[in-house]
């Protein structure tokens, strides 16, 4: 038997030692054993490549908002997914990224505002300029990752609708086809719905992307339009949106109606707040150089207040009490 | 044939003990093969996982997906162990309950690579957040509980140690239902949204303890 090396192993990602004849050999491997019924969803994850890059055309312009900090890779952000409308493994969404039709796609604009309709996506993007915002994104259940998403300012989208003073809060909405493999049985009540206070959505930080590493938005990150709100759980950022409500009342959300003792309304990034499942207090960065053995010993790092937006995000909840609201 | 109905001890031998080990040994004569495919057989989930780890295939998150299958591995084990009682009855052949030991110590195995990954690899061994985990998130608590009845079974699950503890042994080793309902609620509290999974495991365990009982009650 060959002798195993480790650092080697360790150190080296699947795209850069597959050659064609070592992976059909892996696959036939694969086959045998799940032919066998012994390796469930062990085998899956080796399928994965990742998306296919397909470039912006736009010009892309940086922000200072952005972080510095190493940013995880395309692989990784486009293979380990949450997105139950396709799937509830984190390779699902990839697996059944196809099922998903993103062209022709359409927003319905409506409620408390003086300029409601019915939008394509080319009407939606056409007037904005594309910037890439690096965000680090936090899951609720404790892993991060460092994305660059191109988009633009959520407030810039929503004032083009000349929202009323009766709008108080904005309502979103995924597609709902119950065709798409995740929809088949009620995991959630679908269709998926999330919602921010407006002064949330108007937040210079909330964002729109329609691209991520200047690429187009894959479709397991939610194409072709989704949210990106960095110092909230990443469960807020709604993917695939279908429809903005303007409401003068806080709208459902789907997590929070499936568990309410679990999961809030504001559902801010918040260490200090301990969830029943997860203690929010660390996290693991997924950076992407950090698959294999590597990974198994990366150290987690400290999650912090808002996921490090406080001096934006802060002053929204400047009377709030964050444990009662959580 | 009733070989290993004769040596269960809920039904008392009747025949002499010569004559038991005489067809006990017959029995393994014929099926000697059985033992070495199982174990071989209840390993390679574990060589799969080395392997696809080794291998660079878990995806991002290893230690999520080698936690959840050894999770669902030392599960699935323990509802294997489970059946095996009632599949003797159903076949009447003496071999489902051969297998029990070794099973049941492999439903042992995942469970302490599961336990092990959580307490090593994803808390690093920090203890004041692991008793913190223990105390206040019931899943937690739920597979601790699980893993700590386990522990003991496997502890006692040699010859050696039937022999030396008699009656008391079949007892301890029921115990083996609550660490089975422990393991399915800690899988039905962890799981995320409407999930089945967990739910197909809690009627296959009601469904097991329930034969169980109506043949103690009989």
């Amino acid at each position: 038997m060959a002798k195993i090396d480790w650092s080697k192993l360790a150190g080296i990602r699947s795209s850069e030692i597959t050659d064609p004849a070592l992976f059909a050999r892996r696959r036939q491997i694969m086959q045998a054993s799940l032919a066998m019924g012994l390796t469930g969803s062990i085998a899956a994850p080796a399928m994965a490549k990742g998306a296919k890059a397909i470039p912006l055309k736009a010009k892309i312009s940086e922000s200072e908002l952005s972080t510095d900090e190493e940013t995880t890779s395309f692989e990784t952000a486009t293979t380990y997914n949450n997105f139950y409308e396709l799937g509830t493994d984190k390779a699902d969404p990839e697996r059944n990224a196809d099922k998903l039709k993103t062209s022709p796609w359409s927003v319905v604009v409506d409620g408390e505002c003086d300029a409601p309709g019915n939008f394509t996506l080319e009407d939606i993007l056409k007037p904005h300029a594309i910037e890439e915002r690096i965000y680090r994104l936090r899951c609720v259940e404790a892993w991060s990752m460092v994305i660059p998403w191109n988009g633009f300012e959520l407030g810039a989208l929503l004032k083009r609708f000349k929202p009323n003073s009766k709008a108080k809060y904005v309502a979103f909405e995924t597609i709902n086809d119950p065709e798409l493999p995740g929809m088949r049985r009620p995991v959630l009540d679908w269709p998926y719905v999330e919602g921010l206070r407006i002064d949330e959505a108007m937040n210079p930080l909330t964002f729109m992307a329609m691209g991520m590493y200047g690429n187009e938005l894959p479709n397991q990150n939610g194409a072709p339009l989704r949210l990106v709100v960095p110092w909230k759980y990443g469960y807020k950022s709604i993917k695939s949106v279908v429809r903005i409500s303007f409401t003068d009342k806080q709208p459902p959300t789907s997590w929070n109606k499936s568990a309410p003792n679990e999961y809030g309304f504001y559902s801010n990034v918040n260490p200090d707040v301990s969830h029943p499942r997860w203690s929010q207090a660390k996290e693991r960065r997924l950076s992407g150089d950090t698959s294999g053995l590597a990974a198994l010993f990366s150290p987690k790092i400290d999650t912090q207040f808002l996921n490090g937006y406080a001096e934006l995000a802060a002053p929204l909840y400047a009377d709030m009490d964050l444990k009662k609201h959580y | 044939m009733d070989t290993a109905l004769q040596n269960s001890p809920s039904t008392p031998s009747k025949a002499t003990s010569a004559s038991t080990s005489e067809n006990k040994r017959r029995t393994w004569a014929k099926r000697w093969w059985l033992k070495p495919l199982v174990f071989v057989l209840a390993l390679v989930p574990f060589a799969s996982m080395v392997y696809s780890l080794l291998t660079n295939q878990l995806g991002p998150n290893p230690i999520e997906v080698l936690t959840d299958e050894t999770g669902e591995w030392a599960l699935r084990f323990i509802v294997l162990g489970l059946v095996l009682t009632p599949l003797r009855g159903w076949l009447k052949k003496p071999w489902p309950v051969q297998l029990r030991r070794m099973i049941g110590l492999f439903a042992f195995f995942y469970a302490a690579v599961h336990f092990s990954i959580y307490f090593i690899l994803d808390q690093q061994l920090d203890l004041v957040a692991i008793l913190a985990d223990v105390l206040e998130r019931p899943y937690i608590t739920a597979g601790s509980v699980a893993f700590l009845i386990l522990l003991p079974l496997a502890i006692t699950s040699n010859r050696a140690m039937v022999k030396r503890l008699g009656k008391k042994w079949q007892s301890l080793h029921r115990w083996v239902y609550i660490a089975a309902c422990a393991a399915v609620v800690h899988y039905v509290w962890l799981a995320k949204g409407d999930r089945i999974e967990p739910f197909v495991y809690l009627a296959i365990v009601m469904v097991l303890l329930i034969v169980r009982l109506k043949r103690v009650i009989a």
